[in-house]
């Protein structure tokens, strides 16, 4: 009988600051299933963590082959985790393609688990190997264990009666087992899960739990690892945390919104990746009133959550570029009638289809400008994948307070990427006033608040507010067509101006690091990560550098042209040709530098650290 | 104590203080006169009333009726509506649209709308014609029509609107003409009554780009030969001295002469409620056939079909009967958390 605890009498015990570990082989391998749970795992025993999947856009590849390779790399540790780390100590691979695809990034002397039983020759053809690595001493720079994990888990199973491709999906779980005892981890939270996700067939119950029990006692007996790493919890700010990734963090701030303004939340959207999980996250909030509608087309995605903001939800749409390009002309519309409304575009490689599952930062501009004629809307972005949640409620409240459209720009490293995030108290949470105009005494459509510009929220069902909008030119104040040619120049004008206000109401920013200095980075969402690690191992080094991410990138905050002058020079780090960079030129006059990274992959922080080295030559 | 009494309005309710912009002559302005008076008889109170609209001539209809409203984007009136009623079932929302505004760009949403069955009243302002744009061929343009565009004439067969609704298994599907000022407001108060999609197409005159286009069915002495009037439970017939009747023979219609032993009693009777839509479908595709009238009144009124925003809102008061309200606190907490303490 095997317990759900053992008891490791181990061997040698090293206790360390810090791993990287990635789970890589065929993305029907189940590598993000195990990757998640040991991400769960090390967060639960209090490790700082961020993580990174990096999955294909096909959903099966060719079994073995390199185009069908799917990765999930953690990075754990007792101090401050600002990346997945750009280099790996502990690679799992699967089969010779993963190997293939992923071995660059083993650091040198790292551990190298490979799974001995798909190295047959047809293994290594369909890897487009010409020699075994297991046996050309390519490998001899890493510290290798060659494991025969399916055989060995065809064993651990062998009298559940379960058929040999059965046993072989659970060979993931044996390797799972094998970390675990490797990093000194309690197996008990996937047992748990294993529990609850396969309670229906308590067949695979049994066998997930048997492998990953198997994998755990196959380094306790087998004595193949002479050592075994501790890392001890990292010190975070006091409070209750979990691990959430982007897009569940975004999902949770629109709930959090809609409850904060009291007003239900609407969303449309079309299934698109990487933004899918928010409709299915909020698909599954009936309970909280939150409506989904999945519709026909990105248009009617858009156009319906503009139709239910009119009717006085809060109307959200979620999509990613393409998606996007189609919303433009809807997006259009809300500016024209000047309705709240949240946009979200978790950005992806392209352009047109591109990399649907990489991540990319460079629809910045597209946000801004990709309308027809003069269609200013307030454009934010997330800095972390807990952020997002934040960014919602933001976004929430600027869009009701200023009656705007607002664009959320994420990425696919925030969407899919997960992080320890601290859990707000709801009474911490800011408020969301809401007015309906009810008073039909002087009602006018587009008569407007001094302070913001906005015009009120007049929803149908309103005894005496009848009225009309649309998106033809309209008169000020009256809101009645009207074509006349300074009517429409001071409308122009007063849209922009609406825009512009909302700096008013954004904090100013407050440079991370020094307050003045040699170098200033201003960079905007997803980068945040590796900015933060290169800004702390440089000033170590005696280098005066600030950091600037703006959450706010339209309109900016008020302060952001004279923090940029304390500093000499300026760099910005973007996943896209230069498009933060643009704006800054063009608005501030500074000679601020690019410094650009278009791979589908995000900046690693050695690649921001010899940047910014270079900037001081 | 209050007594609930009915709003009383009168069709000058729902006049605004507007300029009408629709040309001198356009049959557009038959069918704002119709709405405006069915809408002042249906007992509602005004400022639910929402009526909502794409682009073209028929679009800028809002603005001529004193409810709410809102003139959208090309295409896209009923994704709006949709969006609308399902965050507010309780409003009355009418969309009013074109053949190139519901059937070429907003093609999709039309059918989508049609098929979920969505409580929107549709009304289709065909005119076979582009008028906002200048003289464009529709999707419903007759094959071979001469246009701006097609000075050669077209090569594309027009879509029959009523057979595209039931072919999206529409749950109410009727036609009415612009001129014919009484068919058309019972067919609206029909619509209105109907709870889920309701499409109605209004044969519509252009007398610009495309005058005369209906006038085989609107002609006084044309009219009798060349539209059927259907009215439920009562059987098919036609013509100037109603001497001609429709006959279903198996899987085809036919047209028979009364008189020399055929009878009424031998006719189709129509049957608006037929639950199979290959019965409207079989009326509707009539005018295709030489000889054949055109159809008016309701095709096809399907009531057993529950409304999308009526299943929406079961579904979540369902959820929150079982779970409860939703709980922020506790979503926000969900699943495996752990403590750092200070």
């Amino acid at each position: 009988m095997v317990t759900s605890t053992i008891n490791v009498p181990p061997r040698k015990r090293e206790i360390i600051e810090k791993a990287v570990i990635r789970f890589c082989g065929d993305s029907g391998d189940g590598m993000q299933v195990t990757g998640s749970q040991f991400s769960n795992t090390v967060a639960l025993y209090g490790n700082d963590l961020a993580t990174f999947p990096d999955f294909p856009a096909e959903i099966r590849a060719p079994a073995g082959t390199l185009p069908g390779v799917s990765g999930f790399q953690v990075h754990f540790s007792s101090s401050d985790v600002y990346t997945p780390g750009d280099s790996v100590d502990v690679l799992v691979t699967m089969n010779p393609a993963a190997l293939k695809m992923n071995l660059p990034d083993l650091k040198t002397n790292g551990i190298l688990i490979v799974n001995l039983d798909n190295f047959e020759e047809t293994d290594l053809r369909k890897a487009q190997m010409s020699s075994n690595p297991l046996e050309d001493h390519s490998l001899d720079a890493y510290r290798l264990f060659s494991v025969p994990l399916a055989k060995l888990t065809r064993a651990a199973l062998k009298d559940l009666g379960l058929d040999a491709k059965s046993m072989d999906r659970c060979k993931n779980f044996f390797a799972l087992g094998m970390c675990y005892w490797l990093y000194n981890r309690s197996m008990d939270s996937t047992l748990l899960w294993i529990d609850e996700k396969f309670q229906k067939i308590p067949q695979l119950v049994q066998a997930n739990r048997l492998a990953m029990q198997a994998g755990y006692s196959y380094c306790e007996a087998t004595e193949a690892f002479q050592i075994s790493y501790e890392i001890p919890p990292a010190k975070l700010v006091p409070g209750v945390y979990r691990n959430i990734s982007g897009n569940a963090a975004l999902a949770l701030g629109f709930v959090a919104a809609s409850r904060q303004a009291g007003l239900p939340l609407f969303l449309g959207s079309y299934p698109i990746t990487p933004a899918s999980d928010i409709l299915h996250e909020l698909s599954a909030y009936k309970d909280f009133g939150v409506i989904t509608f999945q519709a026909e087309d990105e248009i009617a995605a858009i156009t319906s959550a503009i139709g239910a903001a009119y009717a006085g939800a809060i109307g959200i749409t979620t999509t990613s570029g393409p998606g996007m390009s189609l919303k433009t002309e809807a997006l259009g519309l809300a500016v024209a009638v000047e309705l709240p409304l949240v946009v979200c575009d978790i950005q992806r490689g392209g352009p047109s289809t591109g990399l649907p599952t990489k991540t990319e930062q460079a629809d910045l501009l597209q946000a801004l400008f990709a309308r027809n004629s003069e269609a200013p809307v307030p454009v934010l972005a997330p800095a972390t994948p807990g952020d997002c949640f934040w960014i919602a409620l933001e976004a929430v409240r600027i869009a009701i307070k200023h009656m705007v459209p607002v664009i959320v720009l994420s990425d696919g490293y925030l969407a899919n990427g997960a992080e320890p995030w601290r859990i707000p108290s709801v009474s911490d949470l800011p408020a969301i006033p809401v007015h309906f105009e009810t008073n039909p005494v002087n009602f006018q459509p587009y008569r407007r608040d001094p302070e913001t510009l906005a015009r009120p929220w007049a929803i149908p069902g309103t005894p005496g507010l009848e009225h009309r909008i649309g998106g033809i030119e309209k008169q000020d104040v009256t809101g009645n067509v009207n074509y006349e040619p300074l009517n429409h120049e001071h409308m122009v004008r007063l849209r922009a101006e609406k825009v512009e206000r909302v700096a008013r109401d954004i904090p100013d920013v407050v440079p991370a690091g020094d307050p003045s200095g040699d170098l200033l980075i201003v960079a905007w969402g997803s980068t945040h990560g590796p900015i933060t690690a290169a800004l702390k191992s440089q000033r170590a080094k005696g280098r005066r550098i600030g950091h600037v991410h703006l959450r706010h990138l339209n309109p900016f905050p008020r302060n952001l042209g004279e923090v940029i002058g304390r500093y000499d020079r300026v760099l910005v780090p973007e996943m896209n040709m230069g498009q933060l960079v643009m704006l800054l030129r063009a608005k501030y006059l500074v000679d601020a530098r690019p410094y650009n990274k278009i791979q589908g992959k995000p900046f690693k922080t050695s690649e921001i650290e010899s940047k910014i080295e270079e900037m001081f030559d | 104590m209050t007594t609930a009494t009915l709003p009383v309005h009168t069709k000058k309710d729902f006049q605004t203080d507007q300029e009408i912009r629709w040309c001198p002559g356009c049959g557009d302005y038959a069918i704002l006169s119709a709405v405006q008076s069915v809408f002042a008889d249906l007992g509602i109170p005004r400022e639910k009333f929402v009526i909502v609209s794409g682009i073209g001539c028929s679009s800028r209809f809002p603005y001529y009726m004193n409810t709410f409203g809102f003139h959208t984007i090309h295409g896209r009136a009923p994704a709006i509506a949709t969006g609308l009623k399902l965050a507010r079932p309780d409003l009355e929302v009418w969309v009013a649209t074109g053949d190139g505004d519901s059937l070429s760009i907003g093609g999709n949403h039309t059918i989508h709308m049609l098929r979920r069955n969505v409580g929107l009243k549709v009304l289709l302002f065909n005119n076979r014609i582009y008028g906002l744009t200048k003289g464009q061929y529709s999707p419903t343009s007759e094959i071979g029509k001469r246009t701006k565009s097609t000075p050669y004439g077209t090569a594309d067969r027009p879509f029959n609107p009523i057979s595209l609704a039931i072919g999206a298994e529409a749950t109410f599907v009727a036609r009415s003409v612009d001129v014919f000022q009484q068919h058309l407001k019972d067919t609206l108060k029909k619509a209105a009554a109907h709870k889920g999609s309701a499409y109605v197409e209004i044969l519509q005159n252009c007398n610009i780009f495309n005058d005369g286009a209906w006038d085989t069915v609107t002609e006084r002495d044309a009219r009798s030969e060349h539209v059927v009037q259907l009215e439920h439970g009562k059987p098919l017939i036609f013509g100037k001295n109603r001497d001609k009747g429709i006959r279903a023979n198996g899987l085809e219609l036919e047209i028979v002469p009364l008189g020399n032993g055929v009878t009424e009693k031998d006719l189709l009777v129509h049957d608006e409620h037929h639950p199979r839509p290959s019965y409207a479908f079989m009326l509707a595709h009539m005018e295709h056939r030489p000889g054949f009238p055109t159809p008016i009144g309701v095709l096809r009124s399907w009531g057993e079909i529950p409304r999308y925003e009526d299943l929406i809102t079961a579904q979540i008061e369902e959820v929150q009967a079982k779970r409860g309200k939703g709980d922020l606190e506790k979503l926000l907490r969900a699943g495996d958390t752990w403590e750092v303490r200070p």
